[in-house]
């Protein structure tokens, strides 16, 4: 479909640190730049979780830098909100998209950059300003909100009458969501239209990586979704702000005060916030499921079993993702017969995620396994996709929702889905592009040392949460002590916390690798893997304009590993046909 | 592939290994019944569980053969020096595990189909015992509606809880006047009970795992469900919908009681 001449307009490289570190508009860069921003909230997200599971351990513990000594249950409870809401977007959806997507969606298509580069440098620091927002609200007056990452009104709606952390906190979280919103539909328009009009001759929909399908459907449902959180984000400041009552019904009591709003639904905050937070779970893992499939593919080095099928299934996730919000509101309040519809097709949308765990498994199948890091993590996300997917099946079921709703059985799916199944997506990606974009190997001991740990540590953390919610131990409670039959989990809340500790330290082997690599890692070569797309033709770190000023031309699907007849065990998308070289006829 | 080894990586026997333990210890874990809710004690709570069962039958099929599977594939096709057997996939197995997939998920979501219905769709009978659940931050109300039985009108300004008055009664209404508000729920054994839940600022929630019915409270909204408690006892209710910094110790109890005992606490206003 691209119809380019096959020369190239790139701006001329920048020279002066502040154009080309800072304000670049060179994708690589602010790819670069989403990934440290990611890094850095992951680790602040870490802490918090880790602060989250002492307290559950030792709720009456005095800590040296909180006022006073000990947590309180709204100190806690802000752990929680903060904790959420920088992992959901400051990390799941930031990493995937805008840092790898950006970094090599453009190059995995041939595209000197992405089509808007102004407008892509602008999405980076607009969701760096998120981020400072975010983090303003635990310095603000009355600290961070308490109203989880989902906030739902009234306890959001408000302000301070309804508990600590909802006057200037909430405000802070409204700020940060919103300017996030802002920035992610920048990008992905960004992406769509690059994905659409910017693909190099031969580049066909059908030839494009795994990866850069999984950036596609991910932009199309952020955009889609993210301007429904806008929106949503902006009502409840007004409601909050300027007298308003979207989410506010008459007759609120608070703090003995009868409030003066009238006429609002607290259920279409929850409609709203859904109506983007289902799509949001499918744009954090999309990407993931894109790195793995194609990672699996290369270290396989066997096609991945049925791309058609693969494009199809990631694009029925992204679409079924967005008829399925209501199973997070089975229990709100809502009409009881719309959930049977929304439980039918989120059934219904475990039957793609099937598909791809069954293809993925069909690539392993008479391939020829490399156990490098990048395959490692990959290995790492199937089995982590598949049991945090399957314990869905459950909480799709309105009947069994009576039970499991609110409890520990749902933090543990979305864990092992969001929480590690995606990171993992995400630790294969850096492993396994790290040499393009930096030059450099990353340490690969060190990597196998981050992983082991890692796996065995993630399983040992989440897996026991089903339990805990089976035996009836309720979510974003700050202690247990109230409730007796809360008791006898203590032993297994103590493992998870144990294990949670030891995860959270084995993770400073990959920051330490991350780093160290950076300098000292061995020089990587343009394809230090033998694989087959675009990104492993240039060199590694890629020039300004990627290809040299040239369109490359591609000849072939992405995953042409092993094919019969070739010499080579790989063929790369770019090879003319009669430079494959071929197997000497005996 | 610049691999330092023709032998295969130690991951090749760690991977399957851990997936195995994986399996066994979550296998026995589920089997031992160690973490599990306390029995149900309604006919509706039965179904449900019957409809966890069920599903657990699906799920652990599917995740004992799809991280066995791995475990096999991992050690069988790791590289030690055999040829790849080349494909591109397999048309007729896509559709075939497509189909058995869908099948299976949107059946398990219909079955499960009338175990929902019963606790939410219902009308009262003239024997339904009807009882009015406020919730707020941090405690439980419930409101009976005395022998006219009528709900007499509330008024959110009428709200004094430290002057015996947490829910609001209207005084200027007379079928309020024989209503009974207590901090804890009474209820006869083998009725059936509706419970009206509602909310005087922030969103709630009702949960009694024995009831396996849980429900939250909204503001604006009257919500009912409906259950028939079959074993006498007393069971915690506890709040499980984030309502702010006393949440974690909003909770309250539930007794189930004979009916004689049921008639002499109404009689006694609740006392």
């Amino acid at each position: 479909m691209s119809a380019h001449g096959h020369t190239v307009h790139v701006s001329a490289a920048p020279t002066k640190f502040i154009w080309k570190y800072i304000f670049s508009t060179d994708h690589k860069v602010i790819g670069i730049q989403y990934f440290f921003l990611a890094l850095t909230s992951v680790v602040v997200g870490m802490l918090l979780s880790v602060l989250m599971r002492f307290h559950l351990l030792w709720p009456g513990a005095k800590l040296p830098f909180l006022q006073g000594g000990v947590m309180t249950q709204a100190q806690y409870l802000s752990l929680v909100t903060m904790h959420g809401t920088m992992m959901v977007f400051f990390v799941l959806t930031t990493a995937p998209q805008a840092g790898f997507g950006n970094y090599f969606l453009p190059i995995q298509i041939g595209a000197p950059d992405m089509a808007f580069p102004h407008l892509n440098m602008l999405s980076f620091w607009v969701t760096f300003l998120a981020f400072v927002s975010l983090i303003a609200a635990f310095f603000v007056p009355d600290g961070a909100p308490i109203s989880g990452w989902t906030a739902y009104t009234p306890l959001s709606g408000i302000g301070q009458a309804t508990g600590p952390g909802e006057g200037w906190g909430q405000t802070m979280w409204i700020v940060s969501i919103s300017l996030f919103c802002l920035a992610s539909l920048l990008g992905a328009l960004n992406f769509i239209a690059t994905l659409i009009d910017m693909r190099a001759p031969g580049m066909t929909l059908m030839r494009m990586p795994l990866t850069c399908w999984g950036w596609f459907v991910t932009a199309i449902l952020t955009l889609l979704a993210f301007g429904v959180l806008l929106a949503g984000g902006i009502l409840l400041f007004l409601d909050r702000t300027a007298g308003t009552s979207f989410f506010l019904p008459a007759g609120l009591v608070l703090t003995d005060q009868l409030q003066p709003h009238s006429g609002g639904s607290p259920l279409l905050w929850q409609h709203l916030f859904w109506f983007f937070g289902h799509p949001e779970v499918y744009i954090a893992i999309l990407p993931g499921m894109g790195v793995a499939s194609h990672v699996l593919s290369t270290f396989c080095r066997k096609p991945i079993f049925g791309y058609k099928a693969m494009v199809i299934a990631m694009n029925a996730i992204g679409f079924l993702g967005f008829v399925v919000w209501g199973h997070h509101m089975f229990l709100s309040g809502m009409n009881p017969y719309s959930a049977f519809a929304f439980s039918v097709m989120t059934m219904a949308i475990g039957v793609p995620s099937a598909i791809k765990t069954f293809n993925w498994l069909g690539t392993l199948w008479g391939s020829k396994i490399h156990f490098e890091v990048p395959m490692l993590f990959a290995l790492g996300f199937v089995s982590l996709f598949v049991s945090g997917g399957l314990s869905g099946l459950f909480l799709a079921q309105p009947a069994v929702d009576n039970l499991l709703h609110a409890t520990y059985y749902v933090v543990a799916h979305f864990h092992l889905v969001m929480g590690v199944a995606s990171i993992f997506g995400m630790f294969a990606a850096t492993y396994f592009w790290f040499p393009k974009m930096f030059g450099r190997m990353m340490n690969p001991t060190l990597g196998k040392i981050h992983f082991w740990f890692t796996f065995v540590g993630a399983y040992c953390i989440f897996m026991p949460m089903h339990f805990l919610g089976l035996a009836g131990g309720i979510r974003r409670y700050a202690d247990y002590t109230a409730i007796s039959y809360l008791q006898p989990l203590r032993p297994l809340t103590m493992f998870v916390t144990f294990a949670a500790f030891v995860t959270v330290t084995a993770q400073l082997f990959f920051l330490f690798n991350l780093f160290w690599s950076l300098k000292k890692g061995a020089v990587a070569g343009k394809n230090p893997w033998n694989a087959t797309t675009l990104e492993w033709t240039i060199p590694s770190p890629p020039p300004h304009d990627n290809f040299g000023g040239q369109y490359p031309s591609v000849y072939r699907g992405p995953y042409e590993f092993s094919v019969p007849g070739a010499r080579e065990d790989f063929i790369p998308q770019n090879l003319e046909p009669s430079q494959v070289a071929q197997e000497a006829k005996s | 592939m610049k691999t330092d080894q023709h032998r295969s990586s130690w991951a090749a026997f760690l991977f399957p290994l851990l997936q195995f333990l994986l399996v066994a210890a979550t296998v026995y874990v589920f089997l031992s019944k160690k973490y599990a809710p306390p029995p149900a004690i309604t006919a509706a709570g039965a179904a449900i569980d019957h409809q966890y069962d069920m599903t657990l039958v699906v799920t652990a099929v599917a995740f004992i053969l799809s991280q066995l599977g791995l475990a096999f594939v991992v050690l069988k096709y790791r590289d030690h020096g055999q040829s790849v057997q080349f494909s591109r996939g397999n048309n007729t197995l896509e559709l075939l595990w497509t189909s058995l997939t869908a099948v299976l998920f949107v059946g398990l979501a219909l079955l499960g189909g009338k175990a929902w219905a019963s606790g939410r769709m219902f009308e009262p009978g003239p024997d339904t015992v009807r009882i009015e659940v406020t919730e707020n931050q941090f405690v439980f109300n419930f409101r009976y509606p005395g022998p006219d039985g009528k709900f007499g009108r509330l008024d959110p300004r009428k709200i004094d809880a430290s002057g015996g008055n947490p829910v609001g009664l209207d005084p200027t209404d007379p079928t309020g006047t024989d209503d009974i508000v207590v901090p804890t729920m009474t209820v006869p054994v083998n009725q059936e009970v509706e419970l009206l839940l509602r909310s005087q600022d922030v969103i709630h929630s009702f949960f009694v795992r024995e009831l396996r019915l849980q429900q939250d409270a909204v503001p604006g909204l009257i919500v009912p469900v409906r259950f028939k408690a079959e074993k006498i006892g007393r069971y915690e209710v506890v709040c499980t919908q984030l309502c702010g910094l006393g949440h974690s110790n909003m909770h309250t109890y539930l007794d189930v009681v004979s009916p004689e005992d049921f008639a002499a606490f109404l009689k006694k206003g609740g006392q």
